[in-house]
């Protein structure tokens, strides 16, 4: 139905190195648009130094607000909430899931819900193509309605400029950010390392994606850590109906390439990493075109 | 070399956050609670807050006794009581419940139980049921840890109910050592708010320190006193360090990169069982955490 194809990088693990491999992905690829839904952690600007062209306010989930002057601390509003998120004289903004229960119950109608502004939405130019991307005010409530309108964004800016791809870094996590970030995508890219963690948590986000219907690919970075934790990954992967596309080299490089705020492809081309990076581009562009 | 005194730990419940995963707050966390475990035997307790991807077992030796699951109450719809009047939907604020003509029908993945459906239905056609989002498996670890786990069910939705019946199990009289999930949002906030203190485990780069001024933001909101263990130190450059000097920020540790120390991560040792020359400064960042936490 669509002209393009869309993948997220996703890893269940934080820090297996998901945002550099995306970066230098960006870097690669032709004809694409670039999208940043890690909103919670937004780390891909970093590398790839967008210009801000329009910024969209965000008004988060929302939570319940008292009128003090109606209330009358009946207490309907406590015994009715179940996430224990409001008393007669208080209301826990981070455990109130804004359900609106107790607005229902509250007899003097002293209780309203009310969206917050808790970020915001842009759509910027890079050197490497259009990037759609948010940024979440600390300690707002996340929302994988905001990954959703990043993606909107992203999507809309491949439609328009008549672009192939869409490539999006995702969350970290298996939670409801994730969901978002590979809801009806074509390829979830799992980047994981050949650790004990690594390989629980890339088998919980494989699981996810197989539930909602989504294809995945695995990339097994610091592989040399430990080669039998990666054949014991790439051996998990399969498993799950994932294939292993390639194995990255542990190279400090990489981290250099991050102080340095450029993709590592660019940082260092004639490097393992790079080679080795650029090699499992090829194999994906030819995955998601055959997809 | 178990200690045998008697004296009792202050009984604090210390959190261990990162903005950014997998800089190191289970190898953190885990250590911490061994090396306390090691000074007051039977007086610590870990739990793992971090309950999409809860691995803190996977990092010592764990021995699992007992497992709970962790049930939400989802709306069921009795079809012949239903008059389609969609209050119901229109209560929802989670999309978990729609009425699409004459038929009502439930996304229960989405539902986060909150029971303002059958609240609202006027004729008692909604009856709530107990679904599993999650489960608790508690246990010892490394000998002596009182090990408590937090596990959502895949494609479960909201999590926030399993991260509750967690921290219900933070008992007093003990030091609880809480490992949070990754980032800044609702997540971490939920785990990290009642905590005495919360350790921020980062790397020095770029994106170590971004994630870490978000994360220093969330406590500050949460008026949670923190501080900063650097790991990995040695592989970027000295902006984090110059930052929590400038925001008066103590460094609590400096966990240096070691290759030897990522390839123990990757056998499965925590910093202290696979190297115990660590359990000095462990103990360190303790006093340092009660001292900080007592002015």
């Amino acid at each position: 139905m669509t002209g393009y194809k869309q993948m997220t990088v996703v890893s269940g693990k934080g820090g297996t190195g998901k945002t550099s491999v995306l970066a230098s992905f960006a870097a690669l690829a032709d004809g694409k648009v670039i999208a940043d839904t890690d909103v919670d952690a937004a780390n891909l600007h970093i590398m790839l130094h967008p210009t801000v062209l329009t910024t969209e306010e965000f008004w988060g989930a929302k939570i319940a607000v008292r009128d003090p002057e109606k209330c009358k601390q009946c207490g309907e509003c406590e015994r009715a909430c179940r996430f224990d998120a409001i008393t007669v004289d208080d209301i826990n903004e981070y455990a109130c899931e804004g359900c609106g229960l107790c607005t229902l119950v509250c007899p003097e109608k002293a209780l309203v819900l009310e969206p917050a502004l808790t970020g915001d939405l842009y759509v910027s130019e890079t050197k490497y193509g259009p990037m759609a991307h948010a940024r979440l005010v600390p300690g707002a409530e996340s929302s994988g309605r905001l990954v959703t309108m990043v993606r909107q964004a992203a999507e809309t800016i491949a439609i328009r400029d008549g672009l192939d791809t869409v490539i999006i870094d995702g969350p970290p996590g298996i939670g409801c950010t994730v969901t978002a970030a590979i809801a009806d995508i074509d390829l979830a890219l799992v980047v994981t390392e050949p650790t004990p963690s690594g390989i629980h948590d890339m088998a919980r986000v494989l699981k996810t994606a197989d539930y909602f219907g989504v294809s995945c690919a695995v990339i097994v970075n610091k592989a040399d850590i430990n080669e039998a934790l990666s054949d014991e990954t790439e051996r998990v992967a399969a498993e799950h109906g994932a294939r292993a596309i390639g194995r990255l080299p542990y190279d400090s490089v990489v981290t250099e390439a991050v102080s340095a705020m450029t993709p590592v492809v660019e940082f260092a081309p004639d490097s393992g990493v790079s080679k080795a990076i650029t090699r499992c581009w090829s194999d994906l562009e030819q995955m998601l075109k055959s997809l | 070399m178990p200690s045998v005194a008697a004296n009792s730990p202050a009984p604090l419940t210390i959190s261990v956050a990162a903005g950014k995963g997998g800089t190191g707050k289970t190898l953190v966390s885990t250590s911490l609670a061994i090396e306390l475990a090691y000074e007051y035997p039977d007086k610590v307790a870990l739990l793992d807050g971090d309950v999409e991807e809860p691995n803190a077992d996977l990092l010592m030796p764990t021995v699992f006794e007992d497992s709970q699951p962790v049930h939400i109450l989802v709306p069921e719809v009795d079809a012949e009581a239903c008059i389609h009047c969609g209050k119901c939907a229109e209560a929802c604020q989670a999309s978990a419940i729609a009425k699409i003509r004459d038929v009502v029908v439930t996304f229960h993945e989405l539902c986060t139980g909150c029971g303002a459906c059958a609240y609202v239905c006027p004729v008692d056609a909604i009856a709530e049921v107990p679904r599993k989002v999650g489960r608790i498996d508690r246990g010892i670890a490394a000998g002596s840890v009182e090990f408590t786990q937090g596990r959502s069910e895949i494609a479960q939705q909201h999590t926030g109910s399993v991260t509750s019946a967690l921290k219900a199990h933070i008992k007093s009289g003990k030091v609880s050592i809480v490992d949070a999930p990754p980032g800044t949002s609702c997540p971490m906030q939920e785990t990290i708010e009642d905590s005495d203190y919360c350790i921020l485990v980062t790397e020095p780069t770029p994106f170590g320190l971004n994630d870490l001024k978000a994360a220093v933001e969330t406590c500050r909101t949460l008026s949670v006193p923190h501080g900063v263990v650097i790991n990995r130190d040695g592989i970027g450059d000295r902006a984090v360090e110059d930052y929590c000097k400038t925001e008066g920020i103590s460094v609590l540790l400096k966990i240096p990169h070691e290759r030897r120390i990522a390839e123990a991560y990757s056998r499965g040792e925590t910093l202290v069982l696979a190297f115990p020359e660590w359990r000095g400064p462990l103990g360190q960042v303790f006093d340092a955490i009660v001292e900080e936490v007592a002015q």
